[in-house]
């Protein structure tokens, strides 16, 4: 460090301001009301940090002016283009991004250290070359992880686990090797051919830990993939001795962390389990649904004109919406006949379970973009003391997250997941395709139940029909 | 370690702190728009994607140059954008006066 006396730099300066406001606008992430504000001085931070680095002897504008504007024209383009039940992937893509770009950093310094090295072979100081290989190895797993989870979320490619005989062993060999060259440009061996071995390894390694990862463990992917690219840029800040980078990277890394646990909490799962139980997990669930996936034997089918029925004349009703409401595009119509049940002076509630959707909080936002006030949302924890009060509970493409064997069968798979206790309003509408199980392939006695009746159909269909009919009452 | 080191440790080691504390503020309801502004945020590697290409080293080269550059504005725009659109549809109960609507 030079002397302590020195004036401070005021592009350092500046990047302290940024960092400020990074955390102030979390904080105000706290309510929604006060949500947008925090994003805008966040983003005002992002414009200071910005502006102070380009007074830093940019000699190549051509690169950074055209590669500004091509990214900001793209990245706002899709930004407004992307529909809310894409979100997920669009998160997913922004992500990937930020790992590739922290990965090219370090690349770019690694190279530029090679050159300037005053001794042949090239030598790294050891604090440099542990951060580098770091940050090209998080950013570039992050990269390519992020980017195989948004070809899963987008259906480009196949959404269920893509598992193989061997697959942990060919995994544990690839991170041998990684961690064997990261430790080889360490101790400076061979360090070129070592480094874009780390890189490229790092790379497939972020590949195939996502293929076997199934599309209702997303939520939980994702989060991490954001972690993973917060620590890589936190890494680079070390890199390029920039604290605005770490500061940022660490909050982002804190930010996706907190969401992970959070999220595998949510399905009673360790990370571990998520990450690399798929093998086992689709073994259990074939066994299970090939064991008694036909036994529906009691279940109530009831038409549209009893359930509306039913619905008019509750004094409230709780919806609960799952992820086949979002595939069905319903979420306009669920708010449609909450509007008609409130004209009949219904009180209506939305429960959401933590993992609904393909994202932390991801059903919110689409019940948000069907202008249902955030208000009427609810929390598993405070909504499950609630169903016992409600006249009836409306299930909408949910399946797992209502299954009572959670808390009751031993033996069942989801055993210990939290779930939102609907079989404990005095009645049930579940809204469904057909009898098929849920994605874990699990049978729900929630749909035998005496107090449980069924209505089978497309959700979207059906929740118009069911407009249509109360506002007929 | 260097005391350079040590401080930047320092400075990670209480940013992550800080993180916890103010993340796990933030309600299930936020968590998605949460997602994708601490998204937007990790876009400061922007930051040092301007740093390294333009610095003009020639050791990355123009084109891995512009590449890094495009990424990680990407991830700030986009993110920053569908952050904002994502939190201006989040409406509280609507007011006797415009339940008419």
């Amino acid at each position: 460090m030079n002397a302590a006396t020195a004036l401070a730099n005021p592009v350092d300066i500046a990047y302290l301001v940024t960092g400020i406001c990074f955390i102030v606008g979390l904080r105000y992430l706290s309510h929604p009301r006060t949500a947008r504000l925090g994003n805008r001085i966040s983003a005002a931070g992002m414009l200071i940090a910005v502006v102070a680095t380009l007074t830093q002897g940019i000699v190549a504008w051509s690169i950074v002016g055209g590669g500004i504007l091509v990214g900001a024209a793209i990245g706002i383009y899709s930004a407004r283009a992307v529909k809310m039940t894409a979100m997920p992937q669009m998160v997913a893509l922004f992500n990937g991004a930020g790992g590739g770009a922290a990965a090219l950093v370090a690349t770019g310094e690694f190279l530029r250290l090679l050159v300037e090295s005053p001794t042949r072979p090239p030598t790294l100081p050891i604090d440099e070359s542990i951060t580098i290989v770091l940050s090209a190895i998080i950013g570039s797993l992050s990269f390519s992880g992020s980017i195989i989870a948004f070809l899963k979320l987008q259906e480009l490619m196949t959404g269920r686990p893509i598992v193989y005989r061997g697959q942990q062993f060919v995994n544990g060999l690839l991170a041998i090797v990684i961690v064997a060259s990261a430790i080889a440009v360490i101790l400076g061996t061979n360090i070129e051919m070592a480094f874009f071995l780390a890189f490229g390894g790092a790379l497939l390694l972020g590949v195939l830990f996502v293929l076997p990862i199934g599309g209702a463990d997303m939520p939980v992917v994702i989060s991490l993939l954001n972690a993973f690219t917060g620590l890589a840029a936190a890494m680079t800040g070390f890199v390029l001795s920039n604290n605005v980078l770490i500061i940022s990277g660490a909050l982002v890394g804190a930010s996706g962390t907190v969401l992970t646990l959070l999220m595998s909490k949510a399905m009673n799962r360790s990370i571990t389990n998520v990450l690399f139980g798929a093998f086992g997990q689709v073994q259990a669930g074939a066994a299970l649904s090939g064991a008694n996936g036909k036994a529906s034997g009691n279940v109530r089918a009831a038409s549209v004109d009893d359930v509306a029925m039913m619905l008019a004349y509750a004094k409230e009703v709780i919806i609960v919406p799952g992820y086949g409401m979002a595939v069905a595009q319903a979420q306009h119509s669920v708010r449609e006949l909450a509007d008609q049940l409130e004209k009949h002076g219904v009180e209506v509630k939305y429960a959401i379970h933590p993992v609904a959707g393909r994202m932390p909080g991801h059903m919110n936002v689409l019940l948000a973009e069907a202008n249902v006030p955030y208000p009427a949302l609810y929390d598993m924890e405070d909504i499950n003391p609630q169903f016992a009060r409600a006249d009836v509970a409306l299930v909408i493409g949910a399946n797992d997250v209502t299954n009572p064997a959670a808390r009751n069968v031993p033996s069942s798979p989801i055993y210990g997941m939290p779930i939102l206790d609907v079989d404990k309003a005095q009645n049930v509408v579940v809204l469904k395709r057909s009898m098929n199980t849920g994605f874990a392939g699990i049978d729900n006695p929630l749909y035998e139940d005496p107090k449980t009746v069924m209505l089978f159909g497309d959700a979207k269909k059906s929740v118009d029909e069911l407009a249509g009919a109360v506002k007929g009452l | 370690m260097t005391e350079h080191l040590l401080n930047e440790l320092t400075v990670f080691v209480l940013a992550v702190f800080v993180g916890f504390e103010v993340i796990s503020k933030v309600p299930t309801t936020l968590h998605t728009p949460l997602m994708s502004a601490t998204n937007a945020i990790h876009g400061i590697v922007l930051v040092g994607a301007i740093l390294v290409a333009g610095a003009a080293y020639g050791t990355l080269g123009p084109v891995i140059g512009v590449f890094l550059v495009i990424l990680a504005s990407l991830n700030v725009f986009g993110g920053y954008t569908v952050t904002e659109r994502m939190l201006q549809m989040f409406k509280p109960r609507p007011t006797p006066g415009d339940a008419k609507k």
